[in-house]
């Protein structure tokens, strides 16, 4: 459906919906550093697409949809505004950029902007956390808004977990034949539920019966500061609240049957997202995966370039490669489970594995840039990534993949399961251990 | 074995001992050999490298007119060998102290000596010292003296050492016979390739490398202050330092190997792994990096 068509249905969407992406802001997610210092990390390329791109295309694969609002707190930017101008033009759908005047939780952006949301009516509106990789399944998810909640019901989208790294997320739990939710946890420290927050939900308008409800409470309660009484958490003061509340409760889970889910915290599990979405172009947009030509560079799997890379033909790439806008790699260079920036130069018989090589750096030839991956544990189905924290027990950094931030100049050496900032030259091989 | 005999011109005797018989035992277990006339003889470790100046040698031997002559070398730590105490006049040596915890004198006992065949008295056909039970009673009797070794010496026993000690003997080989070493585009410092071995295109080779024969390096490999031994072959792209590769052994493709590793014999790193001061036993399979130097059997 193209813009001009969606566009003028907005004022008319009786009956139609909206979806809202809550991108953060720069206060938030600061593990993803180095790589957003130089962009939002909502923008950050994945498979080659801006990160929230992933999102939006999830999100038009239902007609309904007439408006995307992404709430945050990034300032008003260049990038951000390119980045839209960009996305309605491609996709052919209003999109806004609502920034928050103040850090607002993840539901104080909603009741504030509610008026934007509401306008034209909408039958329900989606929200998406934008820190997750997911195909999220719009089309599944409005079909059970409309049937098995009638419509007026508030649903958040499920992803089944292992019992014990279901610990880190939220904890749904379900009522199996009316699929309500008769609890709900943010990360418990006993096991309550396998069934995890995905981070997507569709909500009815009333919805804002209780985020006003909320707001105002936080107003009347003395004991929170100032700034915070803006700030409304979505899990604690709205979902938690909702659920069980007998045959009268409207919360509902529907749960994920199949696709990919995973969260997305710091720069290493980006390697891991990058996997899963160009995999997922092999069905979507196999147009956007390089293949091998007789005489080329060689290719495994699944690589994404940049047509204005240049790369010469005896270097290897592949699996699960994004190269990206004037990248030079050059002759018997090898990149594997790696996302390459633009305009960083990989000099000949370098080789890059499970790292992101950030923008403008130069790898000096031969030089060796390898990550730890954060792979999963095969045997699991539901297993997830898991969010580690830095430095393990002994004082030692935990291995994981390595980043080059921009414009670092490595000559000559190894750099191994760790991240560096970023404009240094490095001469010798650095071992976190 | 039966080549170099015919090739030098001399004839190869092989004492095999049943027993281990020491340092000095062995010598008597060849006494028959060696007292076939009254000539002095040569005995050397095999463990030890340096320019053998035999005929200096011999004629310091032979200008003394005693049993022995021991070669000495002057190194960085004494306190790791046997210190060799000597008038540095007469070249008389007055006694020995191993490994000494304080300095005494920074020449040790290189590892090279010249007897007469009279020394022989001295020794008997069972486990026996040449440093503690014969050449500390040559030294009593004033029949032990010292020859100075100029030029490079190593004791290349370990790898490190090996590699060390390869290093300077190159620089030997530039000094005396440069022609030997290899010369192009591709090879920096001092590099000897043995005719049978095939290099490929935009390698970077040296210094202070050695490729023996029927090696193949592929194009784009980076080689420095290595050993690459008979048939092994290093795959394109691959970065290799400081490492002694093993007979017919296969390094991968962008393989990254440093620090001392070692690969014994038939062993094959796989394409794309990081090998960081392995020793490794003949005939392994290696398929996963090994970043913390050890020893994998």
């Amino acid at each position: 459906m193209d813009l001009l068509k969606r566009q003028s249905s907005v004022f008319q969407l009786n009956g139609k919906l909206k979806a809202v992406i809550l991108i953060g802001g720069p206060h938030v997610g600061t593990r993803f550093r180095p790589l957003s210092l130089e962009l939002p990390q909502p923008l950050f390329p994945i498979a080659g697409s801006p990160w929230l791109q992933h999102h939006i295309e999830a999100i038009v694969k239902h007609p309904d949809v007439r408006e995307i609002l992404l709430i945050g707190f990034y300032n008003q930017s260049q990038q951000m505004s390119r980045f839209v101008d960009d996305m309605q033009r491609k996709y052919g759908i209003p999109i806004r950029y609502l920034q928050e005047y103040a850090p607002l939780g993840t539901a104080g952006g909603i009741y504030h902007f509610r008026d934007q949301i509401l306008r034209g009516n909408p039958r329900a509106f989606f929200v998406f956390n934008s820190d997750v990789c997911c195909d999220f399944p719009v089309w599944e998810m409005a079909q059970f808004h409309s049937n098995v909640t009638g419509g007026n019901g508030y649903v958040i989208l499920g992803t089944e977990a292992n019992e014990q790294q279901a610990l880190s997320y939220g904890c749904i739990v379900e009522e199996p034949s009316t699929h309500k939710v008769l609890h709900y946890v943010e990360k418990p420290e006993t096991f309550v539920s396998n069934i995890i927050n995905a981070g997507g939900y569709i909500f009815s308008p009333d919805i804002f019966q209780h985020l006003t409800r909320a707001f105002t409470a936080n107003y009347e309660n003395e004991l929170i500061h100032d700034a915070a009484r803006d700030s409304i958490d979505l899990h604690s003061s709205v979902l938690t609240p909702l659920a069980g509340n007998g045959d009268g409760g409207k919360l509902y889970v529907y749960k994920m049957n199949s696709g990919f889910w995973t969260q997305v915290k710091n720069a290493g599990h980006a390697i891991y997202a990058n996997r899963l979405y160009l995999s997922l172009f092999k069905e979507r947009h196999p147009e956007y995966l390089a293949t091998n030509t007789p005489g080329g560079h060689e290719i495994y799997g699944a690589v994404r370039i940049h047509p204005s890379a240049q790369i010469d033909s005896s270097a290897v790439l592949g699996p699960n490669v994004y190269v990206g806008a004037g990248v030079v790699i050059g002759a018997g260079a090898r990149v594997r489970e790696a996302i390459v920036l633009d305009r960083a130069v990989i000099q000949e018989h370098s080789c890059v594995l499970h790292s992101i090589v950030g923008w403008d750096c130069v790898l000096g030839a031969w030089s060796r840039i390898e990550g730890y991956p954060s792979d999963l544990n095969p045997n699991d189905p539901v297993a997830k990534i898991t969010s580690e924290s830095l430095f393990n027990l002994d004082g030692r950094l935990n291995p994981s993949i390595t980043i080059l931030g921009k414009d670092s100049k490595r000559v000559l050496n190894w750099a191994c399961g760790f991240t560096l900032p970023g404009l240094r030259t490095l001469f010798a091989a650095l071992d976190p251990a | 074995m039966y080549l170099f005999p015919r090739q030098l011109g001399i004839t190869i005797t092989l004492s095999h001992e049943q027993e281990p018989l020491g340092t000095a035992g062995p010598l008597g277990l060849a006494r028959e050999i060696l007292e076939k006339d009254a000539e002095p003889f040569f005995v050397l470790n095999s463990d030890v490298i340096c320019s053998y100046p035999f005929k200096k040698m011999l004629e310091l031997h032979h200008s003394h007119g005693k049993e022995g002559t021991i070669v000495v070398t002057k190194v960085e730590e004494p306190s790791k060998y046997g210190v060799v105490v000597y008038n540095p006049t007469s070249g008389q040596i007055d006694r020995f102290v191993e490994k000494p915890k304080i300095f005494v004198s920074n020449k040790i006992n290189a590892g090279i000596y010249i007897f007469s065949p009279t020394v022989l008295k001295r020794i008997q056909v069972k486990f026996m010292s040449l440093e503690k039970e014969v050449f500390p009673f040559m030294a009593q009797d004033g029949q032990l003296f010292a020859f100075d070794l100029e030029g490079f010496w190593m004791d290349i026993g370990q790898p490190k050492d090996f590699l060390r000690g390869m290093a300077l003997y190159l620089s030997h080989v530039r000094q005396t016979s440069p022609e030997r070493l290899a010369e192009g585009d591709s090879f920096v410092g001092n590099v000897l390739v043995d005719p049978s071995a095939k290099i490929g295109q935009g390698c970077r080779i040296g210094p202070s490398v050695v490729i023996g024969p029927n090696v193949i390096i592929e194009d784009g490999v980076c080689l420095s202050s290595s050993t690459v031994l008979r048939g092994a072959r290093i795959c394109s792209h691959a970065w290799v330092q400081s490492s002694i590769i093993g007979w017919q052994s296969v390094v991968g493709k962008w393989v990254r190997m440093e620090s001392v590793s070692v690969l014994g014999e038939d062993v094959i790193i796989q394409d794309e792994l990081y090998v960081n001061g392995a020793r490794i036993l003949p005939h392994k399979n290696i398929t996963v990096s090994s970043p913390d130097p050890q020893i994998i059997m």
